[in-house]
């Protein structure tokens, strides 16, 4: 391959390997914006994904897929919420044990399942427009899920800088107990955004097993909710960075495979390590501005709601 | 006697009795298998499972058979292995080269289990090892790669730069040069045997930097997969992978432990068992080809099977030389063959192969 030639499959394999961070992210910031910490997105994730894999596999109905492994990260996020949000556990040690609770669940209703290959998501093909030599295939051609993560992230973003529910949210994520006394149910509407999140993570999870590796395998995220939570920091709570985040973690794995193939002569474990170097490496920068951090996180994220009488 | 004791005698009561129950009850002998996958990956760990289930059906009741998978290489493969040693299992599969340390040292504290260790090196009294010597059928299916590509790259997902992966890197490019001077190999390392998005990936790099046709010596179908979908060629690894590339997969390559798994199954119910080392290849039936792809022209499948049976009778060895190492310096000399010992040992490229092999 000579000249850019090969830089659109280098984009398409790129925007593949972010989507799920996406997803993952976008819903998590959404829940963290309202206040409440979830670590749980990696078992979200892979109870998505395998929610979605099985209704895939036994139904061929992807649509229903997509539904039903959002359902399964809404669910397993509700429970989260029960526990913290109605009995006052500690956010931070709940959120792990449904990370370790969603690995095990998950990988127990997929034992059947492990080994059957299922059909990728069908991809969009405009007879004309696909074709168009570079931006076609990668404007036109991506998979259902791809264009939805783009409207969510701009959704997302409206609703919470430009509507007042949103406004409402982000109240209470920054002082519930003001938001309280004005009488918003702060309890109500971080159930939501703790579900919406969780939401979000099935489907993130789903498109790993529906479309970037269509099968289902035990904790086939490999980490990936970990590196949404860090995402989410790296773009201080701004759901367009977000993206941005995703992206680049996404680009820098790629690009580093591409060049072990192209033979670039840098050890492979050092190449491995830089996306998530690059990670820490933006997360030191920007934490060492604490007043930025101070201006753009939520500033009761983690904290326990206590209704003052 | 006061009534306080009566407490500690129901204790010892209990005890006792599950004693004997519990040495009635082991009439029949235990061997465990530690897998580092799931059973469900249809590649490596898929075989050693039906090599399993093929002692369960040799030895029937007098053997019981158990596994656990997905045991990570480290600190937690060491618990699993000890708890088995300690549950009363006579024989230990453990099959990963990462389970070797962990092996050897339960085996030190358990002197009368024996244990098999597959892929390693290291052996004891009670620890033997064996392996299979994936690398023939990796030639084999060199010299077809060699025939078929047409972008003269082929690809490689490699999984951690150890001896047996880099042999069958090796072997396949001597055998693809053999056939197509021209042929490079690219590889690319995913450190990990099993992470199916991880593997996909590489497979998409490699394709995207030119490969036609894709091996492996990763766990999961996900590279198949990936070669299907963009329309070149692929290699099964440990497994016929057909079910997810009906149309990119060549052949694949197939571990076959039944024979191995059994015999030493027998060897300890008959207490001839004896820590050895095994490397049994095409002639013995631990290396199989599964079906040729159609689409392989006759002349090339006709080579493939002079190849093979050439290996399974002595005539062809696939570290014959005269062939150079990456660097330049002579690999063997013509004449010559490479040993097994520096094949256990190998940690070079030959020519052919591009990139830096991580040390």
């Amino acid at each position: 391959m000579s000249g850019f030639e090969w830089i659109v499959p280098v984009i398409l394999t790129v925007i593949t390997a972010a989507t799920p961070l996406v997803f993952a992210g976008i819903g998590e910031l959404v829940t963290e914006k309202s206040g409440v910490l979830n670590l749980g997105v990696e078992g979200m994730m892979l109870m998505g994904a395998v929610a979605g894999f099985v209704t895939a596999t036994v139904t061929g109905n992807y649509f229903l897929a997509v539904l039903v492994a959002a359902f399964a990260g809404a669910v397993m996020a509700f429970l989260f919420g029960i526990l913290t949000l109605s009995l006052m556990a500690n956010q931070v040690a709940t959120g792990l044990a449904l990370t370790l609770f969603g690995v095990g669940l998950s990988a127990l209703m997929g034992q059947s399942f492990v080994g059957e290959p299922v059909d990728p998501l069908s991809k969009l093909n405009i007879a004309g427009l696909s074709d168009i030599p570079f931006v076609g295939p990668i404007l036109f051609g991506q998979d259902g899920l791809v264009y939805l993560s783009f409207v969510l992230v701009a959704g997302v973003s409206w609703f919470l800088y430009k509507t007042k529910a949103g406004l409402i949210l982000r109240a209470v994520g920054d002082s519930h107990d003001a938001a309280h006394s004005i009488g918003y149910s702060v309890i109500g509407i971080r159930y939501l955004a703790v579900m919406f999140g969780g939401a979000m993570s099935g489907i993130g999870g789903a498109y790993l097993s529906l479309a970037y590796t269509p099968m289902w395998a035990e904790n086939m995220t490999a980490g990936r909710g970990w590196i949404a939570l860090a995402l989410i920091v790296f773009a201080t709570w701004k759901p367009g960075l977000v993206m941005v985040g995703a992206y680049m973690f996404g680009g820098i794995t790629i690009l580093q495979l591409h060049a072990q193939a192209a033979g670039l002569s840098v050890p492979s474990q050092v190449l491995s390590m830089l996306p998530y170097l690059a990670t820490i490496i933006v997360l030191v920068m920007i934490s060492k501005d604490q007043s930025r951090i101070r201006k753009h996180a939520p500033a009761c994220i983690g904290k326990i709601f206590h209704p003052a009488a | 006697m006061s009534l306080k004791y009566i407490p500690t005698l129901l204790g010892a009561v209990a005890v006792a009795g599950s004693m004997l129950l519990g040495s009635a009850a082991s009439a029949e002998d235990k061997v465990g298998f530690v897998y580092v996958g799931p059973v469900g990956d249809h590649g490596w760990t898929y075989r050693h499972d039906l090599g399993r289930q093929a002692v369960q059906n040799a030895f029937g009741d007098k053997v019981k058979t158990t596994f656990v998978e997905s045991v990570k290489e480290g600190p937690d493969s060491e618990r699993v292995i000890r708890q088995m040693a300690a549950d009363g299992h006579k024989l230990i599969f453990t099959t990963s080269f990462g389970f070797m340390n962990p092996t050897l040292k339960v085996a030190k504290q358990f002197p009368g289990v024996k244990f098999e260790h597959a892929t390693g090196y290291k052996r004891t009294d009670n620890v033997g090892t064996y392996s299979a010597r994936f690398y023939e059928g990796r030639y084999v299916v060199g010299k077809i790669a060699g025939k078929m590509t047409k972008s003269n790259v082929i690809g490689y997902v490699g999984s951690f730069p150890i001896p047996e992966v880099v042999r069958g890197i090796n072997a396949m490019t001597l055998a693809a040069k053999s056939v197509n001077p021209d042929v490079t190999v690219k590889v690319a390392w995913v450190s990990t045997w099993y992470d199916p998005g991880k593997e996909g990936d590489a497979a998409k790099a490699l394709i995207d930097q030119g490969a036609d046709i894709i091996f492996q010596h990763t766990d999961s179908p996900a590279p198949l997969q990936v070669a299907e979908g963009r329309g070149v060629w692929a290699v099964g690894q440990a497994s016929d992978m057909t079910k997810f590339a009906p149309k990119a997969q060549l052949t694949a390559i197939i571990d076959d432990w039944d024979g191995y798994y059994v015999a030493r199954t027998k060897a300890v119910l008959d207490g001839s068992w004896k820590s050895d080392d095994t490397w049994g290849g095409l002639k013995s039936g631990m290396v199989a080809l599964a079906d040729y792809n159609s689409a392989i022209p006759a002349d090339v499948v006709k080579l493939a099977e002079e190849t093979r049976k050439g290996i399974e009778d002595g005539t062809i060895n696939p570290f014959a030389g005269p062939f150079n190492k990456q660097d330049g310096s002579v690999g063997a000399a013509a004449g010559s063959a490479l040993d097994d010992g520096t094949l256990l040992g190998m940690n070079w490229y030959v020519e052919g192969v591009e990139g830096q092999l991580p040390q």
